[in-house]
């Protein structure tokens, strides 16, 4: 039975992968857009998937990373004419430094406390971005204008379709590289954090390194997401990453399921796409429609999409094989 | 041979048949049709700006009327204005939306010196009209590197460096304060000053401070700036800023000459807030006819001003300079698009607009008259100064080309 199980997950997969390339030929411009978007939010999640889902440590300053990386990109291609695929994984070296660095002083906070001083960054992310002292490399309020790659030579797609590529191809690397992660003796020791911190320390695991490794990894996650989105948007400003964006992270990650990778897909079309659909219902009120969906959401789905479908599978696979068992 | 002449006088006659028939045909952009012309815009309908959302309002109405009377050209005007809250990442979402998923035929108006920066680039790449640009930033009349944006007002620096020439024959030896949002828009007016006074300019201002468009007030930098000694003002703020810093100039005991960037010299959205007897003796320049000016009272183009204002929009203040000022945008724009004929692609709209000889917009001060052309991308290049006398705005001098 559980043999079968891989074996259907491995064609779901590989059909979802498909249709996932298929996608950009198939739709506007607009929405190819939209989807690469959505995409990127879905490295940002399973970044703040990895720091909060699977380590227990909560952030709610993601936000931050996430300018990091933009402006990372955004600067490294305006001033230093770096070819914008390499402003990628710059962009994620960058923010694995960061995150580290912050997750070492954050070793001392735990809970409501850890969320507040990474709150506490999400807020002062676009000050410091205004700051007049640093204004000639992030061109202050009004931020970098960068121009949209071109795919290369040969090459017979639309500059959309080709971002959109580039990113699903980024994305199932990261997503693989997080399975992995999470499936190995690393990520055994950040649930073990999570679950129970004391007997962890007491069964040797070096607390401060692994923790501080988490926001590390979560924030490289989250600046190649940045990166990605800064070209695709083909514009940085401060205003763009306010402490909200770290918010609908937040959400973007209970909504889509913690500690769960597929989790991380839906909560990236939910913060993408209901916002979206929110203004089409009303322009007066979206944001409070916007509300209505993240409430029933959660009441219907408490553990999240993907755990919601979890439980859905499960069910299903008992009464087949109860069916089958009494047949 | 008479034969061959007769059939070649016969060919020529035919050719000269089709060829006009050849320059009517209809030619169409995205968003243009026989029915309609889709244009779309960005306003700050919400934010720290959005005192301007009314400016938006008044251009609907305005193509409103003109679609109640037949349109142009046969078509109705079809205006998307969505709003963008006055923050540049806003206004390029918007924007993608109306030229990739709304298919507009141009942009119009778009309104924010930091909002258009962030989508020129974009616009000109992707060769959309980008027209009238409700900014006055000098950067929108640059044909030769962004041949598809054109600005419409007086520029920034040419009003500033009015100023700057006023200061310097009527008080030489001054000491100058400046407040400036912290932004291209800010930049702009303060480059001009300090160019119109030349090099004077190091040794006349004292201060200077700016301030950020998300920040709540700029009561601190007015009280800096008196703490410097200085006797002129020179007020670069958008209205929510310019009226608090009014206010603040005159409760703190502060008389300097006060100068006015244009662009927040609306009675009804500024001075009132501010104050009127706190506004007396602000200076300021002016291309089109105030409303509140006793002095057009009997003009015939304010007239139907008001009565467009009465019909068509009454729930906005007809008294609101920022109103007429939309109301004679929409009116150029009209004419533009009765240029194009039935030629409505993007190429052509430019190419239209990019062709205005000597045109009298009634709302348009008398004198002042709009002219475009291929290497110049101004379309007003003439100012009046102004003083505010507690009531309304009363001209003086003479108008002022660039």
């Amino acid at each position: 039975m559980a043999r079968q199980a891989r074996w259907w997950q491995w064609l779901g997969l590989l059909a979802a992968l498909a249709l996932l390339c298929a996608l950009p030929f198939a739709l506007s411009n607009y929405r190819t857009f939209q989807f690469t978007l959505a995409l990127v939010y879905a490295i940002v999640l399973l970044g703040l998937n990895i720091l909060t889902g699977y380590n227990g440590q909560i952030s709610l300053g993601h936000g931050a990373f996430y300018a990091i990386g933009a402006y990372t990109a955004a600067i490294l291609m305006d001033k230093f004419g770096v070819p914008y695929w390499a402003t990628v994984p710059l962009a994620g070296a960058v923010c694995l430094v960061f995150g580290f660095l912050f997750g070492l002083p954050a070793l001392r906070l735990h809970g409501h406390y850890l969320a507040l001083a990474t709150f506490a960054l999400a807020v002062a992310m676009p000050q410091i971005l205004k700051y007049k002292g640093i204004e000639e490399w992030t061109g202050g309020v009004q931020g970098i204008v960068i121009l949209k790659p071109d795919p290369p030579a040969g090459v017979a797609l639309n500059q959309d379709q080709w971002l959109y590529l580039l990113t699903l191809a980024v994305a199932v690397v990261m997503f693989v590289l997080a399975w992995n992660l999470i499936h190995s003796r690393v990520g055994r020791a950040w649930m073990a954090l999570r679950d129970h911190p004391i007997a962890a320390e007491a069964m040797g695991i070096n607390s401060a390194l692994y923790k501080a490794s988490a926001f590390g990894i979560s924030a490289l996650y989250t600046g190649v997401a940045g990166a990605l989105g800064a070209i695709v948007v083909q514009f940085v400003a401060p205003d763009s990453f306010t402490g909200v964006l770290s918010i609908n992270f937040l959400i973007g990650l209970v909504i889509g399921g913690l500690a769960s990778i597929s989790g991380a897909v839906w909560g990236a079309l939910f913060i993408q796409f209901v916002p979206n659909i929110a203004d089409h219902i009303s322009k007066a009120a979206p944001w409070a429609i916007y509300g209505i969906f993240m409430i029933a959401f959660a009441y219907a789905m408490p553990t999240g999409v993907a755990g919601f479908l979890r439980l859905a599978w499960s069910r299903t696979a008992r009464r087949t094989a109860g069916a089958r068992a009494q047949a | 041979m008479a034969n061959a002449y007769r059939a070649l006088a016969a060919a020529l006659a035919a050719s000269l048949t089709l060829a006009p028939a050849a320059h009517a045909q209809k030619r169409y952009g995205p968003g243009a049709s026989d029915t309609e012309i889709k244009f779309g815009q960005t306003m700050p309908y919400s934010g720290p700006a959005s005192a301007y959302g009314t400016i938006g309002k008044a251009e609907a109405a305005y193509f409103r009327m003109i679609n109640d009377q037949g349109g142009v050209n046969g078509r109705k005007l079809n205006l998307i204005s969505l709003d963008d809250g006055y923050s540049p990442p806003r206004t390029v979402e918007q924007i993608r939306k109306l030229v990739e998923d709304e298919q507009v035929l141009f942009a119009f108006q778009t309104l924010g010196t930091p909002s258009n920066t962030a989508i020129q680039k974009y616009m000109n790449a992707r060769k959309v009209p980008h027209l009238f640009v409700a900014t006055g930033a000098t950067k929108w009349g640059d044909p030769q590197h962004n041949p598809w944006t054109m600005g419409w007002q007086p520029t920034y620096q040419h009003e500033s460096q009015i100023y700057a020439k006023y200061v310097l024959k009527n008080r030489p030896n001054a000491k100058i304060a400046v407040l400036y949002q912290n932004d291209d828009y800010g930049k702009d007016y303060l480059k001009g000053f300090k160019d119109g006074l030349g090099s004077q300019a190091s040794k006349l201002i004292v201060a200077e401070a700016s301030y950020e468009v998300t920040d709540p007030t700029v009561d601190s930098q007015i009280v800096a700036l008196k703490a410097s000694g200085a006797g002129v003002l020179f007020n670069i703020t958008t209205p929510k800023f310019a009226a608090q810093a009014i206010r603040k100039v005159h409760d703190i005991g502060w008389r300097p000459l006060h100068f006015l960037n244009n662009v927040s010299s609306s009675v009804a959205s500024v001075l009132q807030p501010a104050g009127l007897d706190k506004s007396v003796g602000l200076i300021s320049v002016a291309y089109f006819k105030d409303p509140t000016d006793p002095a057009w009272k009997d003009d015939k183009a304010v007239q139907d001003y008001f009565a467009f204002m009465k019909k068509y929009y009454p729930e906005g203040n007809a008294a609101d300079g920022l109103n007429a000022y939309g109301y004679a945008v929409a009116q150029t724009l009209v004419q533009a698009l009765k240029q194009c004929g039935d030629d409505l692609t993007r190429e052509n709209i430019m190419r239209q607009a990019a062709s205005i000889k000597d045109l009298d917009v009634p709302m348009l001060l008398p004198g002042i008259r709009i002219n475009t052309s291929p290497t110049d991308f101004y379309p007003i290049e003439q100012v009046q100064l102004m003083r505010f006398d507690g009531k309304t705005w009363v001209l003086f001098g003479d108008i002022v080309s660039r």
